[in-house]
């Protein structure tokens, strides 16, 4: 592995400056914002890249680079087993002032149980074809259009950088069998707007009137919130006193409670709304099954209003959710430019080897590259592939403030995630598009749900006359979470050459709405990511992509972050001092 | 474009319309400089280009565009290249015109009318179309100018509906896209286009279509516009139930009616001939309606429309049969026979002609005593008082004449179609009920209402006899009655629909219409036929239901909620009418008597004439400011100085020749007033409780 061209001739460059207020180890999606913040608050950032591959966790790359990049960072021997497999023994423990101890700084397996199943090597390995792929690492993910993700770029994008392009449609698979009606699983479309309840074949009558009554009763109550309690409120109370309200009691009940009971929402419906719309990754009705995740009513209606604001924000866009063209890296990447806009300095490919700490009191003090230069800083932020080394103390931060966790989520869970390269689409017409299979949808131990997000050419994650496919669910065991994504991928696609399947015994889809030739499989990848989370000291480090559909943790992380080291400094302040042409809300962001 | 709050302008946004004001004016004396002086140089134009670019409002501005492209395609001759950039600019300017503001009629206009030329490309509009409809969906100016298009361009009504689709399925409150697919669907359904034929099978799908927005937003508007259209589309048929007074079958002893008669002459007896259709209708006369009688008539008969206005459309038509007086048989019954439709020539205001035609026959006697009858100074004033009247016992004779409606009807419509459209309404009334069970909808209500009276005429039509079943009825008035209270401000309305559905219910059969009949006390003081139709008390808004009561001759109508008398002209026997203690408010809605020309007893006291100062109904109503009147001038200029003040009191009166009228209770009814009615009516011999002479 090459380090930097240019090693050999001039010996290792140096970096001038070598001190800096913000040091950021890695190139994922939550360091890059984070850099990026921090050179528009003015202050002096330097991002390292360490790793050959650009932005991960958050990369988009080639089926040949992801497939090294996950063997790269897998456990090798057992989950447990941390030891540094790329620790460089050059000199590391001389340093050029005697009042630093180094410790070095080692990395963990970010990955598991990667499987590959290669059928057509022809379509998919060929080397002129890698360019052609961007294949996301932490994938399925979308964008919705009024999530903070998208305030984020709208506010910082002033020059309209980023193109995104529509996820045409979704749609949820309910397993109408086992809820007593009829047979076989139906593809719902997953009708989020008033106008996609009129287009949908699949409701009846009463459903979509029943829906868009549920919809207007959030409408209201989200604009009964957002105004202040002034005496003329009164007036509209007496308008609506026919429709229902939502009481306080009502927002701390379960959400499926709420929606069976207290709204009294078709099952389809219920489950429309709990799996593909607010997302929720465990069952719901079932108590025992998600004693930890369940979704609250509270939490139900914000996510589904963010659902709504999101649809109809930008013309361009035809639903709620958007994906950024030439994949997720594409964001990373933004943010990096916007930091080296903004002046901070970025090197490449450049090993950080270990952490300079004070000798007397064993507080942070920089980072010692693989080249020997030592570079200093106030604040460090790690990419979650690094082990924060023990016998670095924390002066200032009290006890309770030293990790924070950006999700509550069961430190033993996982993601597993799939990534098939297909031949055809699930439906005809369709491009890109969501696919949500409830729990207990695929398998009877099938616990969570599994998300499923199809994307073509036009967005430039594969050759055209291909689509990839994304897969993924939360799992706390391992091989349930597998066997999910097995069965999921099993019931979706066909197989030229057989590949190993677990199981065999799945019922066919029924062919009412789905297309009738199931598209073939011309490579698929299985591997279980780690979900670790970030945590704040004097060296923080930035959480692996979590399980969710979305990038909420991600912003909520590095704005957090952020906030701890600087705490009287803006996010990304609005107005720029060069910023004079304000862009109008969705301006920026075309259909591509 | 739609539900933007008007915000007050800014100090920098008056200031620059002061600023733009100023230029606008100075550009415009520019422009009116050589508007007066006919110059249409080039210059001139840019000039004019320039401010309608500003101000496309500009309506002078647009002519003078039109006098200058006149001007230069003369010079032009025939020119091909020099007509086309003629015309080329002008379609540039109209283009930066509508940048400006697309909503300019002016502009739109001016457009139309270069395109009308022939000279242009076509091309461009769709892709200017495109974009104004992406601006502004429910343009209703992009959306006739689409309209103006397709036709020029000859784009068939088939792509045209698909491009309505897509539009709703981008957003169904398109009231624009769903009107342009009425309008669409007429013309496909009109030439039995492939694909749209039969009609029923188009109407059971766009049924459904539009469905799909009534139950995802109720509350929406324009999915039920639609609906409503389509509704009527349904129940719109080549079916035109008549009925006549004579009725069918009846025997009427021509004497009873001869006072009826404009004019009592005592050479020949004569007896009116009323028809009734379900609507409006032209063309009868003495071609397309036949009366044949045994006995000695006058067969030149002459129909007049019963109608307050000039169309020549009516109701009701109305001609006398005379016979000569010479002797007949005094107890022998002649036959007279009536074909209508006999020959092509009916038309409804629905448009369709009647060519099936229907017979019906009564027979009359002409006693040979000449009854001659005259109304003697003794003749006793009418008292209303219930004590008055009492429950009837009727002789069957009477019955007969009572039974005025009958199942004639000139149609061409085959009862198979009012059979599937008689489901196509029976689904929709099920589908309606369903989204009525989810949720309290008061456009759902007032919808299932128009659905049931809708089935109604429809499985009557289909069977042929009206519909005996009076459950209908029943859930009809239960939901008027729900609105009224649900939806105060369209309170009237609501309560005008429940009487007329009301009317239907209780007059819809002999057994239950006999129960409002009464007889007077009296029956020497009448003429004849003493029988009152008793409707007091039944908080009524209005009159329906008047083809079954073409036989009235006396009505009391007091003490309901009446505002308005429309369709009472029809009741052309009428002789005494009570509408006291209603709410009518001016005289101006009384004009349907002045058509009543037998009558001769009238109250309308206890009203509200005079209480309200604006007159609403006076638009409506035959003025001497309206052209519709009939007014002779000079009369009205000698009748006197009160004239001016009593002009409406006048245009009711001055043409009937009433013998007894009330008019105490209304804030109108002063001693002037009074004497006014004395001078105008000097046949008058009761005016509220006084005998006059």
């Amino acid at each position: 592995m090459t380090y930097m061209a240019a090693e050999e001739d001039e010996g290792p460059p140096r970096i001038e400056p070598t001190s800096f207020d913000l040091i950021v180890v890695g190139t994922g999606l939550p360091e890059s914002i984070i850099a990026a913040a921090a050179a528009s608050a003015g202050k002096t950032v330097l991002q390292i890249n360490p790793d050959p591959y650009y932005h991960s966790p958050f990369a988009s790359l080639s089926p040949k680079d992801l497939i090294s990049f996950l063997h790269l960072h897998s456990a090798t021997t057992s989950d447990h087993d941390y030891t540094d497999f790329r620790t460089v023994d050059s000199p590391t423990d001389q340093t050029t002032d005697s009042s630093f101890n180094i410790l070095p700084l080692s990395t963990r397996p970010l990955y598991s149980s990667v499987e590959v199943h290669v059928y057509s090597p022809e379509k998919v390995l060929d080397d002129s074809l890698q360019k052609e792929f961007n294949l996301d690492l932490a994938g399925p993910r979308v964008l919705f259009c009024a999530d903070p993700m998208v305030d984020l770029i709208v506010d910082v994008d002033v020059q309209n950088c980023m193109s995104f392009m529509s996820v045409d449609t979704s749609y949820c698979i309910y397993d109408e069998c086992r809820k007593g009606k009829g047979g076989g699983l139906l593809w719902n479309s997953v009708p989020g707007s008033r106008n996609a309840i009129f287009r949908d074949r699949s409701l009846s009558l009463k459903e979509k009137n029943q829906l868009m009554r549920f919809f207007k009763l959030l409408q209201a109550h989200y604009h009964s919130n957002s105004k202040s309690s002034t005496m003329t409120s009164n007036e509209e109370d007496d308008e609506n006193n026919s429709s229902m309200k939502i009481t306080p009691e009502d927002l701390e009940t379960p959400f499926v409670e709420f929606l069976t009971c207290k709204i009294r929402l078709s099952p389809k419906l219920t489950s429309i709304i709990l799996y593909a719309i607010t997302m929720a990754d465990y069952e719901q009705d079932n108590v025992e099954a998600c004693k930890k995740d369940i979704v609250k009513t509270k939490v139900g209606i914000d996510r589904l209003m963010l659902y709504h604001k999101s649809v109809g924000r930008f013309r361009g866009a035809t639903g709620a959710m958007l994906y950024p063209i030439y994949g997720q890296g594409e964001l990373a990447h933004f943010f990096c430019r916007r930091a080296a806009i903004m002046g901070g300095i970025s090197i490449t490919q450049m090993p950080v080897v270990g952490l300079l700490v004070d000798k007397d009191v064993g507080n942070y003090k920089g980072v010692k590259l693989v080249t020997g230069q030592e570079l200093f800083s106030h604040h460090l932020i790690l990419a979650p592939t690094f082990v924060i080394p023990p016998g670095l103390t924390t002066p200032s931060v009290s006890p309770q403030d030293v990790y924070y966790d950006f999700v509550q989520q069961d430190a033993r869970e996982k993601v597993v995630r799939g990534i098939c390269i297909t031949d055809n689409s699930f439906k005809p017409d369709v491009a890109n598009c969501l696919v949500f299979y409830t729990p207990k949808s695929l398998c009877p131990d099938q616990m969570t749900s599994v998300r499923i997000f199809q994307l073509s050419s036009n967005v430039r994650a594969c050759p055209s006359g291909m689509f990839v496919v994304y897969l993924s669910t939360i799992c706390g065991d391992v091989v349930q979470g597998k066997r999910s994504i097995n069965a999921a991928i099993e019931a979706l696609f066909s197989t030229s050459v057989s590949g190993n399947s677990e199981d065999n015994s799945r019922d066919p889809l029924r062919e009412n709405t789905v297309v009738k030739v199931k598209p073939t499989l011309l490579w698929s990848t299985l591997y279980i990511q780690e979900l670790i989370m970030g945590g704040f000291d004097c060296v923080s480090s930035t959480p692996m992509p979590d399980g969710n559909l979305q990038y909420s943790h991600v912003v909520d992380a590095a704005l957090k972050l952020f906030q701890k080291m600087y705490p009287d400094d803006e996010f990304f302040p609005k107005k720029m001092p060069w910023w004079n042409e304000v862009v109008e809300n969705g301006a920026c962001l075309s259909e591509g | 474009m739609h539900g933007r709050p008007r915000k007050a302008p800014t100090e920098e946004e008056q200031e620059a319309s002061v600023v733009k004001g100023a230029k606008l004016r100075s550009i415009q004396a520019k422009f009116f400089q050589f508007h007066h002086t006919n110059t249409y140089t080039k210059e001139a134009l840019e000039v004019n280009a320039k401010l309608l670019e500003m101000n496309p409002e500009f309506i002078t501005g647009w002519n003078y565009r039109k006098l200058a492209v006149q001007y230069h395609l003369e010079a032009a001759q025939s020119d091909e290249d020099s007509i086309k950039s003629i015309l080329d600019e002008e379609l540039k300017v109209v283009e930066s015109a509508l940048m400006t503001n697309f909503k300019s009629y002016g502009a739109w206009h001016h457009r139309k009318w270069v395109l009308n030329m022939g000279h242009s490309s076509t091309d461009r509009e769709m892709f200017l179309l495109k974009k104004f409809q992406k601006l502004d969906a429910r343009n209703f100016h992009a959306w006739n100018y689409r309209r103006f298009v397709t036709a020029l361009k000859n784009i068939p009504d088939e792509e045209e509906l698909q491009y309505t689709t897509d539009m709703i399925y981008e957003n169904f409150s398109n009231y624009s896209a769903w009107h342009n697919r009425s309008v669409l669907l007429s013309r496909l359904l009109k030439e039995e286009v492939e694909g749209y034929y039969p009609k029923e099978k188009v109407l059971t799908e766009e049924f459904e279509f539009v469905r799909n927005a009534l139950f995802t937003d109720p509350d929406d508007q324009s999915g039920w516009f639609y609906h409503l259209w389509l509704l009527d589309q349904t129940v719109k048929l080549e079916h035109l139930p008549v009925s006549s007074w004579p009725p069918n079958g009846s025997n009427v002893n021509v004497s009873d009616y001869c006072a009826l008669s404009p004019s009592l002459s005592s050479i020949s007896r004569t007896l009116p001939l009323i028809l009734c259709f379900s609507e409006a209708v032209g063309g009868i006369n003495s071609s397309t309606v036949s009366v044949v009688c045994e006995s000695n008539m006058d067969s030149n008969l002459i129909w007049t429309p019963i109608s307050v206005d000039k169309s020549g459309l009516a109701r009701t038509w109305l001609t006398y049969l005379t016979f000569s007086s010479e002797p007949m048989h005094p107890s022998r019954n002649y036959l007279v026979k009536v074909s209508i439709a006999n020959s092509e020539g009916i038309v409804s205001s629905a448009g369709f002609c009647c060519s099936n035609p229907s017979h019906m026959a009564f027979t009359i006697c002409l006693p040979s005593s000449n009854t001659e009858f005259d109304e003697g100074p003794d003749i006793e004033r009418i008292d209303w008082s219930e004590e008055n009247f009492s429950s009837n016992q009727l002789h069957s004779e009477n019955l007969g004449l009572i039974n005025s409606f009958n199942e004639l009807t000139i149609s061409g419509g085959n009862k198979k179609t009012y059979e599937t459209n008689a489901k196509i309404i029976a689904d929709e009334i099920a589908y309606c009920r369903e989204l009525l069970s989810e949720m309290d909808c008061k456009i759902g209500k007032l919808t299932l209402a128009r659905l049931l009276l809708a089935y109604d005429a429809l499985s009557s039509a289909s069977r042929g006899v009206q519909d005996q079943n009076m459950f209908q009825y029943k859930e009809i008035l239960e939901l008027y009655h729900d609105l009224m209270k649900l939806d105060p401000p369209h309170f009237q309305y609501y309560k005008d629909q429940y009487s007329l559905v009301f009317l239907k219910q209780e007059l819809a059969n002999e057994e239950s219409l006999l129960k409002y009949c009464y007889q007077y006390r009296d029956s020497t003081s009448l003429s004849n036929n003493s029988l009152c139709l008793c409707l007091r008390g039944l908080s009524l808004s209005q009159i329906g239901c008047i083809e079954r009561l073409l036989w009235v001759q006396m009505l009391d109508l007091s003490n309901n909620g009446i505002r308005s008398i429309e369709g009472l002209e029809s009741l052309q026997l009428l002789c005494c009418l009570n509408l006291s203690n209603n709410k009518i408010c001016s005289f101006s809605a009384l004009e349907p008597l002045r058509l009543l020309k037998s009558l001769k007893v009238l109250d309308i006291s206890h009203n509200e004439i005079g209480a309200h100062p604006i007159d609403t109904r006076r638009y409506l109503c035959a003025s001497p400011l309206s052209h519709a009147s009939d007014w002779k001038r000079e009369e009205f200029v000698v009748s006197g100085p009160e004239m001016t003040i009593y002009w409406d009191a006048f245009s009711i009166f001055s043409g009937l020749n009433l013998r007894q009228l009330s008019v105490t209770g209304n804030p109108i009814a002063d001693k002037k007033f009074k004497l006014f009615l004395c001078k105008l009516l000097p046949a008058m011999k009761w005016l509220d409780d006084e005998k006059l002479r």
